[in-house]
């Protein structure tokens, strides 16, 4: 597993239109200037196609942060 | 396990019908402009087809069976068997398929009947007229799918509205002892029954005083216990771990290496979803997996053959092979794989 640095720049990587610069570790992800639900399966793909874990509704539910995310992740990987 | 051959089963040709009315995505009022943005490039979907009122899916799979009927020089006295596909009938009594025996002037020598499934349906439905047909009994069938679903949306509904367009299509699959098999692997999981679905308006819950109540279910969606609920992550979540497995499945099954497939037909519910899954499926060659959701949104159950007929009509009159794979409502989920003789595609048909 990359360290949290890593993974959140890729996955900041993945939100096309929004600054990376502006997205760290402790970022909630909902705070995201022009947060919608299709940023959620953004994030459901890249954690599918890059760490081969599904993200469930809860788990997003129960997540603020991209820390969050990560912890989940590492969790849950095979 | 639902894994299946069929043999002696020929499709000779397809059609597919929308209607002439377009809605665009840039019109829609309740996205932002960065919430648009964004839809048209993960989603996918730039414009969709509208049908008005008096356009049913019936009258939509009607004016393709027309056409290809004659398109094909078929003779109506050899069709022996009609299915309607359709989460969107006529009426909840008698059977569309039936209205379309005789709409279409067969004869009363045809068994019809209806099939309600959505994204899943085409693969489904090829299933069954598979298994009708491969007898040599019945020569000729009629396979009529498709759907109205902007019936079911509503407008305040950002999580339902901008996806779905209207098609009906028609695909006719013929006795053929020198085809070569196809093979099938057909799912169901009803405990995701609540991802998709529409409450009221059937048995469960007929019509009550509250069904056309429009209610807020959180900012920017508002809809009736009558429309369409729709949970992206639910049914995002069953597509990424549910429609590859099927699929090498159904691979190992028929001992047909991925490689050789010149097409792979996803049912076009979301680009995101389609791209996540040929990424799994490690499909490197985008050429392979066209796509026509840009242009007529979530057709359900018309999504593959009107895919078929728009993107890839000419390239079908060869031989290659094709994998078909649709997933959604139910859930249900289904993939086939066969080498094709040549598929005739009918122009596209707009009407209204």
């Amino acid at each position: 597993m990359v360290s949290i640095e890593e993974f959140t720049s890729l996955l900041a990587a993945e939100f096309e239109d929004i600054d990376p610069q502006t997205i760290t570790p402790a970022t909630n992800y909902r705070e995201i200037k022009n947060w919608s639900s299709m940023y959620a399966l953004i994030i459901i793909a890249f954690v599918d196609a890059n760490y081969d874990v599904q993200l469930n509704a809860d788990n997003l539910k129960n997540s603020q942060t991209i820390k969050d995310i990560y912890d989940i992740v590492l969790s849950k990987q095979p | 396990m639902a894994l299946l051959n069929s043999y002696n089963i020929s499709i000779k040709g397809i059609a597919a019908c929308v209607p002439k009315d377009k809605e665009l995505t840039k019109n829609y009022t309740l996205f932002s402009e960065d919430e648009r943005a964004l839809f048209i490039k993960s989603v996918g979907i730039t414009e969709r087809r509208v049908a008005p009122f008096e356009i049913t899916t019936s009258d939509m799979c009607f004016c393709a069976a027309e056409k290809l009927i004659s398109d094909l020089n078929w003779d109506k006295k050899e069709i022996g068997c009609v299915i309607f596909v359709s989460q969107s009938p006529d009426y909840l009594l008698p059977a569309t398929s039936i209205i379309l025996q005789h709409r279409l002037g067969l004869s009363k020598d045809t068994m019809a009947f209806d099939v309600s499934l959505g994204c899943s349906g085409y693969v489904y439905g090829l299933q069954l007229m598979a298994g009708i047909i491969s007898g040599g009994q019945i020569k000729k069938g009629l396979l009529l799918v498709g759907d109205k679903s902007t019936l079911s949306t509503y407008y305040e509904d950002k999580s339902t509205y901008p996806l779905f367009g209207d098609a009906g299509t028609a695909t006719a699959i013929e006795f053929d002892e020198q085809a070569s098999s196809i093979y099938f692997n057909l799912q169901s999981d009803g405990g995701g029954e609540d991802a998709i679905k529409i409450l009221d308006g059937a048995a469960r819950n007929t019509v009550r005083d509250d069904t056309f109540d429009i209610k807020e279910i959180e900012p920017g969606i508002k809809r009736s216990r009558r429309h369409l609920i729709l949970n992206g992550i639910d049914i995002f979540n069953f597509a990424l771990k549910e429609v590859t497995p099927n699929i090498n499945e159904l691979f190992q099954f028929a001992g047909i290496e991925k490689d050789s497939v010149d097409y792979f037909l996803f049912h076009q519910a979301n680009r995101l979803i389609n791209e996540s899954v040929r990424k799994k499926l490690k499909v490197l060659d985008i050429a392979k997996v066209p796509y026509s959701i840009n242009l007529f949104g979530n057709t359900s159950s018309a999504s593959i053959p009107l895919t078929m007929v728009t993107q890839l009509k000419s390239n079908l009159q060869k031989n290659n092979t094709l994998l078909l794979s649709g997933f959604g409502v139910g859930f249900s989920w289904a993939s086939c794989l066969f080498k094709t003789g040549n598929i005739y595609c009918s122009d596209l048909i707009e009407i209204g």
